[in-house]
């Protein structure tokens, strides 16, 4: 009991230490007027309609609701694990991607002219009905001469 | 603070299914498929994070030959890339789990074989990546400062065998063999300001050493052209953007380069395109430090007795179309290039580590059908596909895994069918040993003492690199 007791006290203390990233995903939104809808697309075709709100960034919101998406850098710009595609015609609405988002982008596999970074996607008002896809990862990981069964 | 009451909340409900969730299987006489993960790098980290969400019922054992875990993540990752780092939060999620044992300080092949591990577990995954370094195997290589880049990068990160190596600073030109993303990596370590450095986690004697460095100017050469360096576009540009450093390209060795830029795919585009830039622009003020990226040049022989005086190199010729498949051939050319320290940075490789493994030595990889190797074993990361690619590539490689292992239990009704013994199996014959488990709570102690080493410094931590005093650290 004393050690399950520990467990939850470490536990719980270590995610308290890093609550700050995502923290505002998880508050959900005041109003009506705040509300984003977004459709996320797994990779299985799947369709999942998440409530966003107004400033939440893509890839926490996607956290909350346990999409499938990574995220290893936590927004910092130094990994691809967020790669989505914007399927809906918010391509252009969208802040163009900085240069390091760019230079992320180019290390993706599968890159397509609509690819972006889910964290640096911020939902606002003109993001209504977002439709994201995350890229299927069938990349043949094995050597040279070695064909990879279908499954 | 509304979040933080929610999220909490929300961590320790999922806690208290988790109890029950464990109980109700062993009430129900459901076997819990157990699991080991030999290595605690991305590869097994991310494989044991997929098992983890989609096993509802599971155990899982991460091995790990160090005291310390996260592999690549801290001894290969640049010190000043604490970024990509970040990751080991999702990762100390997984080894806090309370489904996960972590144990480290256990060497699979000298402390436990992977015979010992089958008897234990359901499952095996292997994830301990890839070792060796490869070597160019020409005369001359064993010189005093003709060194590794896996031994630079285990100096400036705390490898515990790799910490003491002799590297010697003192002159002025630097040679790195290899255009990929480490070759990079060590050339900006050896030339960026210092001060940038500081407070880093770099270890405390490397940063030293760098502070007394007189080198002056790193050479990055490759047997092929600027169409066919493995570096990518960001490591490219932080060159490109260091303080007190000119990059200085030989511009014959783009001809021909500005016509085809149009045809190549975006990536290869953007950095053809950005090497063009840097070339095109003079720069007015003269730089300290030089960065000489240098095509076409294979290194024959290192000169020099007692110490390093320079490498002999062949000039290359390319022959085929196009640029993916073109190959260097060696001319007639010959050119002598003095340098004072060369760094070979030509890849990695994997090595069987239990005589039980089919390996293929060429490759520097196990042996396996899309990281299968027999019922219940499993590669995955750099020891099933080579040493490649990026974080990304092995997540996806790992959940891939994860993914047709899950396939087969499915499918496979005699993968989990008995029970098996697992971590007390292990435990004994590891207490038979004398071996000393880390365990995750010791690790803490560890990162804790290496956070709080740090700040003496100024860090945002101090490695240790002794590994009998991680172990005391984790004992006390």
């Amino acid at each position: 009991m004393i050690k399950v007791f520990c467990n939850n006290v470490l536990k719980f203390s270590f995610y308290s230490r890093r609550i700050f990233h995502g923290e505002y995903e998880w508050q959900d939104p005041k109003s009506e007027d705040e509300i984003v809808n977004v459709v996320f697309i797994e990779k299985d075709g799947k369709k999942v309609n998440i409530r966003g709100k107004v400033g939440d960034n893509l890839l926490y919101l996607a956290h909350r609701y346990e999409i499938p998406m990574e995220g290893a850098c936590e927004a910092s710009l130094a990994c691809t694990t967020c790669h989505v595609y914007v399927k809906s015609n918010h391509c252009d609405t969208l802040p163009p991607a900085e240069e390091k988002e760019e230079d992320l982008l180019d290390m993706a596999p599968f890159l397509k002219e609509n690819s972006r970074l889910g964290c640096q996607i911020i939902l606002s008002k003109e993001l209504e009905g977002l439709e994201v896809e995350l890229p299927k990862a069938t990349r043949n990981f094995y050597v040279d001469g070695h064909t990879p069964k279908p499954h | 603070m509304l979040g933080v009451h929610t999220l909490s909340k929300y961590f320790k409900m999922k806690k208290c299914l988790h109890f029950i969730g464990r109980t109700l299987s062993s009430q129900f006489n459901n076997i819990v498929p157990k699991i080991s993960v030999v290595g605690s790098g991305p590869a097994g980290f991310y494989a044991a994070q997929y098992l983890l969400k989609k096993l509802q019922y599971c155990e899982i054992d991460i091995f790990e030959q160090l005291p310390v875990p996260f592999g690549l993540v801290r001894f290969g990752v640049a010190p000043d890339h604490p970024e990509v780092k970040n990751v080991e939060n999702s990762f100390s999620k997984v080894g806090e789990h309370p489904n996960v044992r972590f144990l480290g300080n256990v060497n699979l092949g000298n402390d436990i074989t992977v015979e010992e591990l089958r008897k234990a577990y359901h499952i095996v995954i292997l994830a301990y990546g890839s070792g060796k370094h490869r070597c160019l195997n020409i005369q001359g290589e064993n010189i005093k400062n003709v060194i590794s880049a896996q031994k630079i990068v285990g100096w400036y990160n705390g490898v515990p065998w790799d910490s003491n190596i002799p590297i010697d600073l003192s002159g002025e030109v630097g040679v790195i063999f290899g255009q990929g993303n480490v070759a990079l990596d060590v050339a900006r370590i050896l030339l960026k300001p210092v001060d940038e450095l500081k407070k880093t986690d770099i270890t405390q004697h490397a940063l030293e050493a760098l502070s007394n460095s007189n080198i002056k100017t790193v050479y990055l050469i490759g047997r092929r052209g600027p169409l066919q360096a493995a570096f990518t576009i960001k490591e490219l540009r932080e060159m490109l953007n260091l303080k007190n450093c000119q990059t200085e390209w030989i511009s014959e060795d783009f001809e021909g380069v500005a016509d085809l830029v149009t045809t190549f795919p975006r990536p290869k585009k953007r950095i053809c395109e950005l090497m063009l830039k840097s070339i095109s622009e003079k720069e007015e003020m003269l730089k300290e430090r030089k960065f000489k990226p240098l095509f076409f040049r294979t290194p024959l022989k290192f000169i020099g007795d007692n110490s390093l005086k320079g490498v002999e190199l062949g000039v290359n010729e390319m022959q085929g179309e196009h640029y993916e498949n073109q190959k260097a051939v060696l001319s007639d050319l010959r050119e002598k290039l003095d340098c004072d320290l060369a760094v070979v940075s030509i890849g990695y490789k994997s090595t069987p580590v239990d005589p039980c493994l089919d390996f293929d030595a060429k490759a520097g990889i196990i042996k396996s059908d899309c990281g299968k190797l027999s019922k219940g074993l499993y590669a995955t990361g750099w020891l099933a596909t080579g040493a490649t690619g990026v974080i990304l590539t092995t997540m996806n490689n790992s959940f891939r895994l994860a993914d047709s292992i899950l396939k087969d239990i499915a499918q496979d009704s005699t993968l989990v069918q008995e029970n098996r013994p697992g971590y007390d199996y292990v435990k004994t014959i590891l207490d038979k040993k004398n071996i000393q488990i880390v365990t995750w709570t010791d690790w803490l102690k560890i990162n804790d003492f290496e956070i709080q080493q740090g700040l003496k410094f100024g860090k945002s931590r101090e490695k240790i690199v002794n590994i009998q005093d991680m172990l005391k650290i984790a004992s006390s």
